[in-house]
């Protein structure tokens, strides 16, 4: 392929680098229709996973490389070959190909679950590395079902992976969900937790359900035989200042990795009929002090209005429920944007970078919390934590008098008071409140100091 | 009486980041028992020392709290009318959607 020329020019690279992109989508394209067109015709040389010749004529339908695959599962008396074989036979669907779902789908292809689905809409990122284990640097920046799936083929190259690159809404959460016997809810929101638990409920199917968040995890299945679902542990949802997500509140890598293992071991035990899936009953982790506890919740509520006795949800008021209205959050994991303050009380990066070029006698009042600031921060900002402000008006008071000190008598202005954070929200919040303590002139950095990094100084570490 | 609390799932945060709480608390004048809708409002004036609401709501625990009693969802002893014993155990967990 002809991929010289241009030299050392940047736009012809890059102009070359979309155009080979192109093709490649197209490419890519092609085999997809292709692959579909293959699975509609009934295969007849190729015996499908779930249906592997059968060798040594026993009635499991383990081929010879199967049974050596599959070998120290089967030497397990309490698996061996009949759970196995109810394995290699299951579909599982895991929602989510993040820090639950990695662990959980290299473990699903690698153990012989017969079809493995995996839903996902979002790109591989950097900062996603150090917990969904089962992207490599080599995809940042390709969609996250891609990079999972090539994974799943990699480690187990006999059992169907099926890729769903698209969000699961509930449009097409039943069509999705349908195709399968189990489902994994590895996501990170509230409104995909009630529209997946709904969905399994609609459509009959079991869940396994994890979450976890900074140095804790919550694991437990529903929808089993009888046991609760989601609604009837959850039946309001709390209020949306109370959902912490990872991108804010921080998570350390390997917490989601022991719960996403767990959520595997559940779907192989529901899968192959092995053992007492953990219904009715929910495993709290809490990874600093080193517990585990299983605590005993609710059966399913006759009252519930999912899965009670009078409830009525049929699969057209499911599909368009509005999960994000019900639980005043989005399903989505952008960051909010609030706009607090009218446009006189605001200023852009590049318009405070000016006024400090400038030389204009100024306080930067940084609002993040302490461990934010030590991460990184402007030169000479002044860290009070958003929480800590009421209590700190005389430190910042203090500040502004000594900042006109510093410039001298000449300066006839008096200090300005710039409020910054990681993204523009929170300085909107604490100027909002200064106005009110009588610092009128207090202005915010739109957009933080990701647009400081965006605008001003691409060096500038975001996190 | 000698009760054990803990708060996790983030609800910790409202109490100063401690999880565990080893507390005496004793039953309302002119009662008997402790029950849980005591301890609420005995935790709510002792121990919850910011936005209250993320806590409570009304004379119970907001939503998406879940309340054990000695590793027991509360709703199977009766939520708030379940009577306390010396050494009980009571977790106050937030649900988590993170993954």
């Amino acid at each position: 392929m002809e991929c010289n020329g241009g030299g050392g020019d940047p736009t012809q690279i890059l102009q070359q680098i979309e155009t080979l992109k192109a093709q490649k989508t197209e490419i890519e394209n092609r085999i997809s229709v292709l692959e579909a067109q293959l699975r509609q015709i009934p295969s007849k040389e190729e015996p499908s996973p779930s249906s592997p010749k059968i060798i040594n004529g026993g009635d499991h339908g383990l081929s010879y490389d199967a049974i050596y695959r599959y070998s120290r599962q089967l030497l397990l008396p309490s698996f061996g070959v009949q759970a196995q074989s109810k394995l290699l036979k299951s579909k599982i669907l895991v929602v989510g190909a993040g820090g639950l779902g990695s662990p959980a789908l290299l473990y699903l292809a690698a153990c012989g679950v017969g079809c493995l689905g995996i839903v996902d809409h979002d790109m591989v990122e950097l900062n996603n590395m150090h917990r969904q284990i089962i992207h490599t640097e080599a995809y940042i920046g390709q969609p996250k079902v891609k990079s999972a799936a090539a994974a799943c083929r990699a480690i187990n190259s006999t059992i169907q992976v099926v890729e769903h690159e698209e969000a699961l809404r509930a449009s097409n959460a039943l069509g999705i969900v349908s195709q399968y016997d189990i489902v994994v809810d590895a996501t990170d929101n509230l409104p995909s937790r009630y529209m997946i638990s709904d969905c399994c409920v609609v459509a009959g199917k079991p869940l396994v359900s994890g979450a976890a968040l900074g140095l804790e995890g919550q694991l437990t299945v529903y929808n089993y035989n009888g046991g609760p679902c989601y609604r009837c542990l959850f039946p309001t949802p709390p209020p949306s200042d109370a959902c912490q997500r990872c991108s804010d509140s921080g998570v350390l890598g390997i917490v989601p990795g022991v719960i996403g293992c767990l959520q595997a071991l559940e779907a192989i035990k529901i899968a192959s009929d092995v053992g007492e899936p953990l219904s009715a009953r929910m495993l709290l982790f809490d990874a600093l002090s080193a517990r585990i506890r299983i605590v005993k919740i609710r059966g399913k509520s006759l009252q519930c209005e999912s899965c009670g006795e009078n409830a009525a949800l049929p699969p057209e008021l499911f599909q368009s429920f509005d999960y994000e209205n019900f639980t005043q959050s989005s399903l989505s994991t952008a960051p909010l944007k609030l706009k607090l303050l009218p446009d006189s009380a605001r200023i852009s990066s590049r318009e405070y970078k000016e006024r400090v070029l400038n030389g204009e006698a100024h306080v930067l009042l940084d609002v993040r919390p302490l461990h934010h600031f030590k991460i990184v921060s402007l030169p000479g900002s002044l860290n009070i934590p958003l929480s800590t402000l009421d209590g700190k008006i005389p430190v910042i008071s203090s500040a502004l008098k000594e900042e006109e000190e510093r410039k001298g008598p000449s300066s006839t202005a008096s200090a300005s008071l710039y409020v910054v954070c990681r993204r523009g929200n929170d300085s909107q919040r604490a100027v909002q409140h200064l106005h009110k303590m009588g610092f009128t002139s207090a202005k915010d950095i739109i957009g933080g100091l990701e647009s400081w990094a965006r605008d001003i100084d691409p060096k500038f570490p975001t996190y | 009486m000698h009760l054990t609390l803990e708060f996790g799932g983030g609800l910790e945060l409202l109490c100063q980041s401690v999880k565990i709480h080893n507390v005496e608390v004793d039953s309302p004048a002119g009662d008997e028992k402790l029950t849980m809708k005591d301890l609420l409002s005995w935790v709510r004036s002792n121990l919850i020392k910011e936005r209250p609401e993320m806590f409570m709501k009304g004379d119970s625990v907001r939503p998406g709290v879940l309340v054990l009693v000695n590793d027991c969802d509360w709703e199977l002893s009766g939520q708030l009318d379940t009577t306390l014993e010396e050494k009980d155990v009571i977790v106050f967990i937030s649900t988590l959607h993170g993954g």
